[in-house]
């Protein structure tokens, strides 16, 4: 498929993703080994639809969603947002087209200027992006509060003025404001309690219904992504080991590591008793510096064989668009 | 189960003041826990939780802090007002708690060990020889791999759940009656999570230690505790046996906390597109009416909630709720 | 249970208080600080409007040397010119506090580009520039401020410069922290993601946020650069026809044993002012840090 045009339902198309940060420093300062954040990791986001990507810290989930949106640099591969290379753009070029991608951050309190009132902070994309003129820019600012649950008299006030689930509001007031093809959430809801989370998530859905939005969804939470998501990737040390629809990956996990990960979460249909029947994953993931030749969940894996040791499993297509990496799936 | 309670805390109030006034984080908080018992206190941020643990911790910030009023015992041991010194002794010795936040809660610049020895020193008169072997057998007992070497490292040497095992480690070193976990899984990831779990259970069943486990996680309730207490603004608005609470909650911030958790289902294709929500955000505590401080948020809202605050009230045997609505269904 | 469709209610109404006006509330509650403010402005005005009610030339011989504060009419006595020693510091002040403030803007310009380019570019920049930073800072700051003046000629210029050139420094490190902190917060990101340019990201979103230590440091760099002039006259090397509080110093220095109050009145003008902006500067720190601010 590399190559060949986008297929016009493809909002996002990203092939063999390589983020390896080395010694240098820059936006991620100084590192002596070499981390291999995110390895040759491929999926395509249809149009329209949310896209997940799950997994633990140290997975290179959000070090993938830095890279889409050029915040981290590419080392190698491709990303094309409709039919633009976006990983091969150069400066000016990557600045004009930034409106087309935008991006929802975890933490509503370091997201936000806290020196800027939130009519400012929705605005600045448009100024900086010159889009439409100052009136228009003014109602399309009003517009959006109202969409996102706020009030448009609210614009005068400071971030700290607000909650924190108003506060993800905004954020997500500004990734809305240049009506971009592509929103990337990267965990959105979990700095929220639990109460708040709901009404963000319910307003990200009836935006997506609303406005026809794309987003690339980033999170830990497995309810969370089993909840919005249409297609899920289960990321671990920097590949994709499992990926398909949401009903076939969570009636129907293959991977061993998406097995445990499913098993680890605690749930409200479960309880004491039964909890202790369930099998558990040993230690901690092994550090994205010195990778393991062979499968790199094979040192935590419960079923585990020799042959996992030497050799790394490609990731396989098993049933319609539901694909493994793991020889034993 | 016969046997009186380990700890037990009796109409505490907890005041703080603040610019905007005074605020009662804690408003008559009433809780049991017995010997062998996990009891769960679980709400959003900012409705006492945390505080719940301070105060038996003997650690309320003061100022702005202030015990009013109420009753904290371990065993027949007042601790509300006890000296600092005797405090102290029971403190760590007695009641052990871990944070959540297990990289800050470790000295950066001793090694695990060291902190682990010099905790149980602190407490039991025994040489630095036999503090160091005890050491080594907490981290053996938390299940750390090589635990004579992994004494020696420093805390940045070891891995987020690692760490939160040599804090629990540290906790239980000196045999404590209670264990105190605020949000001990918050700051880790899921699988890692599942084993402190199984860790904290696995003690349990060895050694008996009562825990007192504060989350806001209904699941790791759901997986823990036997006993549960809902916080919200400084008040216990429901509590009792888990499996009970879970599966029939009376009150509808419960009833609400439980739904709008996106859970994990067994049957993913029949999820509904919207989560129920729980309107509005917490109030501010020092703008509590008189009415229930849930009233403004609650969608089974009756005339009298917005003027009296309802108490707890029994619903079901060891099952209680502060709600008028769930009352008037019951009468 | 029904199905709450409506999005957050509306919350009870919050006045605007912008975070300008929460510190300078958090300051006025801060009461060394509006001491040091008071003591500050009364001697603003003791500079500024004293010369225009109290009429005399500083540099005018107006009775006998070292008449002593208080006798025939001269509240602070006269020098060993005999020239009125309460008119020099009035104007004199007014030259002491504006080489103050001109040399701590010069060291702020200086510092805040050196520090923003190093913070904000990393790398290969960032370590030229600190470098560079460095080699002033191991400089002996005196020694080096005397060659300048040395060179260039004693004036209020040269002396400035000096000490703006010898001070900078601090602020230089103060802002390179600063932007390295700030610059890794999302909503840096967020506004690179909104396209903003390099120069926007500096001067428009990280550098406001970064603004608080620096006003701190910049407002002590004025009692250092007043405390710097006096030093350079009373080693001899300020313009001589400026009357400033270091030139009152200097030029009594050889009488200080017949007439200490010739040189004890300017000490005590420079350590008064100096410790109401220490004070002031010490509000300002506890009034710009928004740990403090959320208690």
């Amino acid at each position: 498929m590399s190559g060949a045009q986008a297929k016009p339902d493809i909002a996002l198309r990203v092939e063999d993703l390589k983020v390896h940060f080395g010694g240098k420093k820059r936006f991620f300062s100084g590192y002596a080994n070499t981390v291999h954040a995110v390895d040759g990791v491929s999926f395509e986001v249809p149009a329209g639809k949310t896209f997940g990507i799950v997994g633990e810290s140290g997975s290179g989930k959000s070090t993938t969603a830095l890279a889409i949106l050029r915040l981290a640099p590419i080392t190698s591969g491709k990303v094309v947002l409709g039919d633009t290379v976006i990983s091969d753009l150069e400066k000016e070029e990557l600045r004009s087209e930034r409106s087309r991608f935008q991006i929802v951050f975890q933490d509503p309190y370091s997201s936000l200027d806290p020196r800027k009132r939130a009519g400012a902070i929705v605005r600045e994309p448009l100024e900086l992006m010159k889009i439409g003129t100052l009136k228009e820019r003014d109602e399309k600012v009003a517009a959006l509060f109202v969409q996102v649950g706020l009030r448009p008299e609210q614009q005068a006030l400071f971030p700290h003025q607000f909650s924190g689930g108003q506060r993800q509001r905004l954020g997500l007031a500004r990734a809305l404001s240049t009506r971009p093809e592509l929103i990337v959430c990267d965990e959105p809801v979990s700095a929220l309690d639990v109460a708040i989370q709901a009404q963000i998530l319910n307003l990200m859905a009836d935006l997506q219904k609303q406005l026809g939005l794309t987003y690339l969804f980033i999170s830990h939470d497995l309810g969370v992504v089993q909840h919005i998501c249409d297609i899920v990737a289960v990321m671990y040390l920097g590949q994709i080991v499992e990926q398909a629809d949401r009903v076939s990956l969570f009636t129907n996990p293959r991977h061993p590591y998406t097995k445990a990960l499913l098993e680890a979460v605690p749930s409200v249909h479960q309880n004491k008793r039964n909890r202790r029947e369930r099998i558990r994953l040993v230690g901690d993931p092994p550090s994205p510096i010195n990778l393991p030749k062979g499968c790199r969940f094979a040192s935590r894996c419960p079923v585990a064989e020799a042959r996992c040791h030497q050799e790394a499993p490609p990731l396989l297509e098993k049933e319609n668009g539901h694909q493994v990496a793991c020889f034993l799936a | 189960m016969t046997a009186g309670p380990l700890l037990s805390v009796t109409d505490l109030v907890v005041d703080f003041k603040t610019r905007a006034g005074n605020a009662r984080v804690l408003d008559h908080i009433s809780l049991d826990v017995k010997e062998g018992e996990i009891l769960g206190i679980v709400g959003e941020s900012g409705c006492g939780k945390s505080m719940t643990a301070l105060s038996i911790m003997g650690l309320v910030p003061n100022p702005p802090g202030k015990i009013t009023s109420g009753s904290i015992k371990l065993g027949d041991q007042e601790l509300v007002d006890m000296d600092i010194e005797a405090l102290r002794k029971i403190r760590g010795k007695e009641i052990g708690m871990i944070f959540q936040e297990p990289m800050t809660s470790l000295n950066p610049v001793f090694t695990v060990g060291e902190q682990i020895a010099e905790s149980v020193r602190l407490h039991e008169n025994v040489g630095a020889k036999a503090a160091h072997a005890r050491a080594v057998e907490m981290l053996k007992a938390v299940e750390i791999p090589e635990p004579e070497a992994r004494a020696h490292a420093y805390p940045h040497q070891l891995s987020g759940g690692m760490r939160q095992r040599v804090m629990i480690a540290m906790a239980l070193s000196c045999r404590p009656r209670v264990l105190i976990a605020d949000e001990p899984t918050t700051a880790l990831d899921t699988t890692v999570q599942a084993q402190i779990f199984d860790l904290l259970q696995n003690l349990q069943d060895e050694t008996g230690t009562a825990i007192v486990l504060i989350t806001h996680d209904m699941g790791a309730i759901a997986e823990l505790a036997d006993t549960v207490a809902v916080m919200y603004a400084g008040k216990i608005v429901e509590k009792g046996k888990v499996d009970r609470v879970l599966s029939h909650p009376d009150h509808p911030y419960t009833k609400g906390l439980i739904a709008c958790v996106p859970h994990l289902s067994a049957n993913p294709a029949a999820i509904s597109e919207r989560l129920m929500e729980i309107p509005g955000v917490v109030p501010a505590l020092t703008d509590l009416g008189t009415g229930c401080a849930f009233a403004p948020r609650c969608s089974e809202v009756i005339t009298k909630c917005r003027t009296d605050s309802p108490r707890l009230f029994e619903t079901q045997p060891e099952h209680k709720a502060a709600c008028w609505v769930a009352q008037k269904e019951m009468t | 249970m029904s199905d709450t469709m409506q999005p957050a209610q509306p919350e009870p109404e919050i006045q605007s208080t912008s975070p300008l006006r929460e510190m300078v509330s958090m300051f006025m509650r801060n009461y060394a600080a509006v001491a040091g403010l008071v003591l500050l402005i009364a001697i603003v005005l003791f500079v500024f409007v004293g010369p225009l009610i109290h009429r005399t030339d500083p540099f005018e011989m107006v009775w006998a040397p070292f008449t002593f504060p208080g006798q025939e009419g001269f509240l602070l006595g006269t020098d060993y010119l005999g020239r009125d020693i309460l008119a020099a510091m009035m104007v004199g002040g007014q030259v002491s506090m504006a080489i103050g403030l001109a040399a701590a803007l010069v060291s702020v310009i200086i510092g805040v580009t050196v520090g923003a380019f190093a913070g904000y570019y990393g790398g290969v920049i960032e370590e030229l520039l600190m470098r560079f930073t460095e080699f002033f800072q191991v400089l002996p700051t005196l020694l080096f401020s005397m060659v300048i003046v040395a060179l260039f000629g004693a004036s209020l210029l040269t002396v400035t410069l000096a000490i703006g050139v010898v001070s900078w420094t601090a602020v230089a490190r103060v802002t390179r922290s600063e932007f390295l902190r700030i610059r890794e917060l999302e909503y840096v990101a967020a506004a690179r993601s909104g396209s903003a340019r390099d120069l926007y990201l500096i001067f428009k979103v990280i550098l406001p946020n970064a603004l608080p230590p620096i006003v701190v440091q910049a407002n002590l760099m004025v009692g250092s650069a007043i405390l710097f002039e006096a030093a350079l006259s009373f080693l001899g090397l300020s313009d001589p026809n400026v009357m400033s509080w270091g030139q009152v110093i200097g030029s009594n220095r050889p009488y200080i044993l017949d007439a200490g109050f010739a040189v004890a009145i300017p000490g005590f003008a420079i350590f008064l002012t100096v410790l109401a902006i220490s004070l002031v500067g010490d509000g300002l720190n506890d009034a710009l840090n928004p740990k403090l601010r959320q208690r």
